[in-house]
C-alpha cells in the first residue's frame, strides 16, 4: 500500500466525519474544562453547542450520496447521516432538558455532559458503522458511558443499583455479541458488513447462522426487546431521568441502525425475517401487557419503550425497503415523543425525589395547575399511542403497511392489538393528570416549582414537530429514499 | 482439519492426567507429620500479625487504573514506533508524528483529570 496515499485518503475523510471529530473534541475539552472549573455554568453550553454543530452538519450531509471513509470503516451521508442528526438531535434536546433538571434535583455534576458527549460519539461510530469491528467500538463507548450516566448519583440507592445492574447485563450481552462477531469473521473471513455478502452466497454455513444468532442476541438486548428486556425498566427507573429519555431514543436509534445495515445488506435472503417476527410479537405483547400494571410513571414508560422496540422489529421483520424505512421514520417519531414524555417527567420531579418514587398517584390533578406540562403529556402519550394526526400514526402505519405487503398480516394484526392495549395505561396517565382531584399531601409542593423557559421550549418544539410529522410526508418521504 | 490436533490433546490429557494423578499420590502415599511450626502460614518467615480483613484505601485501584491505561498505551506505541520510519520514508512523517501526539494527548488529559480531582492523593 502507498503510504502516502493512504495518508491523504485518511486525513481527507477527516472532513467528511466531522460530527464525530466536533463531539470527541468538545468531550475532551469538556472534562479538562471541568477538571478546573467544575460545575461551570458554561459547562450545558458547550456540550450543546458542539452537538448543534454536529447536527447542523448531519443534516447538510442527509441529501449527498452514500459514501464511505476511513477504507470502508464508516458510512458516510444518506442515512448514515439521518441517523446520526436523529442521534445528534436528541443529544441537543436532552442536554437542554438536563442543564435545569441537574440543577434542581442538587446534582449539578459537570462530568454529565462529557460523559454524554463521549456516548454520542460512540453511538455515532454504532450509527454509521460498515465493518463489525467499528460496530463493535460503537457499541461498548456507548455502553460504557451509559453505565456511567446511569449511576452517576451515586446518593441515591436506586441510581448505583440500576447502573450496576445495566453494567452486568450488558457486558453480558457484549460477550455474546463479541462471540457472534467472532463466528461471523470465521464463516465468512472478512469483517467489512458489505463484502460479507458475497462470501455466503450459497446460504451460509451453520457457523454464519450461528454468529448472526449471537449478534441478534446482543442487538436486541441494546434496543431492549423481549426476552433480553430485563434490565429496561430498573435502569430507566434508576437513571436520571433527562438521561432515561436520552439513552431510550438515541442508543435506541443507532443500535437499530446498525441492525437494519446488517440486515440489509451482509445478510442473505429472507431466513431471519421469521425469527424477527416471533421477537417482535414477543416484545409488544410483553411490553404492553406488563406496563399495564405499573404505578410508577418511569417504569411504565420503560415498559412502552420495550413495547415500541416491539413496533420497530415489525418494520425490521418485513425484510424490504419499505420496511427499513419505515422502522428509520419510526425511530425518528420515537426519539420525539420520548424525549418530550421523558422531559414532562423530569419537570415534575420537584421534590427531590429522583423520579424512583414519582407514581402516578402523586401526579393527580397536575394537568390544571401546570397546564403547560399536562398538555404537551397529553400530546405524547396521544402519540405514543399511536392518534392521528400525531407522528405516532404515521410512524406505526410505517412499520405495519410493510409486514402486511410481505406477508405478515398476523403480525401487524397483533402489532395494532397491543397499540389498541396500550392506549389504556398511556390514556390513564391523563386521566390522573386532570380528571383526577389532587392527592392531598402534594398539593402545596406540586405547584411549588418554576418550569424553566428552555425546558418549556423543547417540550412544545417536540409538540409541534409531532404534529408536523403527523400531517406532513415529508420527513416519511426522506426515510423512504434511502434504501 | 481437526485430526491434526489430536496430538495436542493426547498432550492435554496427559498433562492433565499427570497433575491430578501427582496430587492424589502426594495425598496418599506422603508422609504426614504435623507440628505447630509446620503449620504457621510462613514457615520459615514471620509470624502473621494482626487479621487479614484489615480495611484498606481503594483508592489503590484509581492507581491500577491508570497503570492499565498507561500500559495499554504502550502497546499502541510499539507498532507504529517499528513502523514509523516507512511513514517517514513516505514522506507523512510529520502528519503520522501528530496522529500519536493526539493519542497521547488524550491519555493526558485523562491523567491530568484524575489529578485534578485528587485521584492521586492519598491520606
Amino acid at each position: 500500500m502507498d503510504l502516502s496515499q493512504a495518508y491523504a485518503s485518511m486525513t481527507g475523510d477527516l472532513a467528511n466525519t466531522m460530527s464525530l471529530l466536533i463531539v470527541a473534541l468538545a468531550g475532551l475539552a469538556l472534562v479538562v474544562f471541568d477538571a478546573f472549573k467544575n460545575r461551570h455554568a458554561a459547562t450545558p453550553w458547550i456540550a450543546g453547542l458542539a452537538l448543534t454543530a454536529g447536527f447542523v452538519f448531519e443534516v447538510s450531509r442527509i441529501g449527498s450520496a452514500e459514501g464511505m471513509a476511513y477504507y470502508n470503516m464508516l458510512r458516510t451521508g444518506g442515512s448514515a447521516a439521518f441517523v446520526n442528526a436523529l442521534v445528534l438531535g436528541s443529544g441537543v434536546l436532552s442536554v437542554i432538558l438536563t442543564a435545569p433538571y441537574l440543577k434542581r434535583i442538587g446534582h449539578n455534576i459537570g462530568e454529565a455532559y462529557s460523559m454524554i458527549l463521549f456516548a454520542t460519539v460512540g453511538m455515532l461510530v454504532l450509527g454509521s458503522a460498515n465493518n463489525l469491528v467499528t460496530v463493535f467500538v460503537g457499541l461498548e463507548t456507548m455502553s460504557i458511558c451509559l453505565y456511567i450516566l446511569t449511576g452517576f448519583i451515586r446518593s441515591g440507592p436506586g441510581s448505583t443499583e440500576s447502573a450496576f445492574k445495566y453494567f452486568l447485563l450488558g457486558a453480558f450481552s457484549t460477550g455474546f455479541f463479541l462471540y457472534g462477531i467472532a463466528l461471523l469473521y470465521g464463516a465468512t473471513g472478512t469483517m467489512d458488513i458489505s463484502a460479507m455478502r458475497d462470501t455466503v452466497a450459497d446460504g451460509g454455513s451453520i457457523v454464519f447462522w450461528a454468529g448472526v444468532a449471537m449478534l441478534l442476541v446482543g442487538f436486541l438486548f441494546k434496543v431492549s426487546a423481549a426476552p433480553f428486556h430485563m434490565w429496561t425498566p430498573d435502569v430507566y427507573q434508576g437513571a436520571p431521568t433527562t438521561i432515561t429519555g436520552f439513552m431510550s431514543t438515541a442508543s435506541k436509534t443507532a443500535a437499530f441502525a446498525s441492525l437494519i445495515l446488517i440486515l440489509n445488506v451482509a445478510l442473505p435472503g429472507e431466513r431471519w425475517s421469521e425469527v424477527l417476527a416471533v421477537f417482535a410479537v414477543i416484545t409488544m405483547v410483553l411490553g404492553n401487557v406488563i406496563a399495564l400494571s405499573q404505578s410508577n410513571i418511569k417504569r411504565m414508560l420503560a415498559y412502552s419503550s420495550i413495547a415500541h422496540a416491539g413496533y420497530i422489529l415489525v418494520g425490521l421483520a418485513a425484510g424490504s425497503a419499505d420496511g427499513y424505512s419505515g422502522a428509520l421514520f419510526y425511530l425518528m417519531v420515537y426519539t420525539i415523543m420520548n424525549i418530550g414524555a421523558f422531559g414532562v417527567i423530569a419537570l415534575l420531579e420537584w421534590d427531590k425525589k429522583e423520579g424512583s418514587e414519582q407514581t402516578l398517584d402523586s401526579l393527580a390533578g397536575i394537568g390544571y395547575k401546570k397546564p403547560l406540562l399536562g398538555w404537551t403529556m397529553a400530546v405524547f402519550m396521544f402519540s405514543l399511542a399511536g392518534f392521528p394526526p400525531l407522528g405516532g400514526f404515521l410512524g406505526k402505519w410505517a412499520v405495519f403497511a410493510p409486514a402486511v405487503e410481505a406477508g405478515y398480516v398476523w403480525l401487524a394484526i397483533v402489532g395494532v392489538l397491543t397499540s389498541a392495549v396500550s392506549a389504556y395505561y398511556y390514556l390513564r396517565v391523563l386521566v390522573v393528570f386532570f380528571m383526577k382531584p389532587e392527592d392531598a399531601q402534594s398539593g402545596a409542593a406540586a405547584t411549588n416549582f418554576v418550569i424553566p423557559k428552555s425546558s418549556a421550549a423543547v417540550l412544545i418544539f417536540c409538540v409541534v414537530l409531532l404534529f408536523l410529522l403527523g400531517v406532513t410526508t415529508y420527513a416519511i418521504e426522506l426515510t423512504g429514499s434511502f434504501f | 482439519m481437526l485430526s491434526d490436533f489430536t496430538p495436542l490433546f493426547i498432550q492435554l490429557l496427559i498433562a492433565i492426567g499427570l497433575s491430578f494423578t501427582l496430587l492424589k499420590a502426594a495425598a496418599l502415599i506422603g508422609p504426614k507429620r504435623a507440628n505447630t511450626i509446620k503449620l504457621t502460614s510462613y514457615e520459615s518467615g514471620m509470624d502473621p500479625i494482626g487479621s487479614a480483613r484489615d480495611r484498606y484505601s481503594v483508592k489503590f485501584y484509581l492507581v491500577a487504573m491508570i497503570f492499565i491505561v498507561f500500559d495499554v498505551e504502550v502497546v499502541f506505541l510499539y507498532p507504529w514506533a517499528v513502523t514509523f520510519s516507512e511513514f517517514l520514508d513516505a514522506g507523512v512523517g510529520l502528519g503520522v508524528l501528530s496522529v500519536v501526539f493526539l493519542f497521547v494527548i488524550i491519555l493526558a488529559i485523562g491523567l491530568l483529570y484524575d489529578i485534578k480531582k485528587g485521584g492521586l492523593e492519598f491520606d
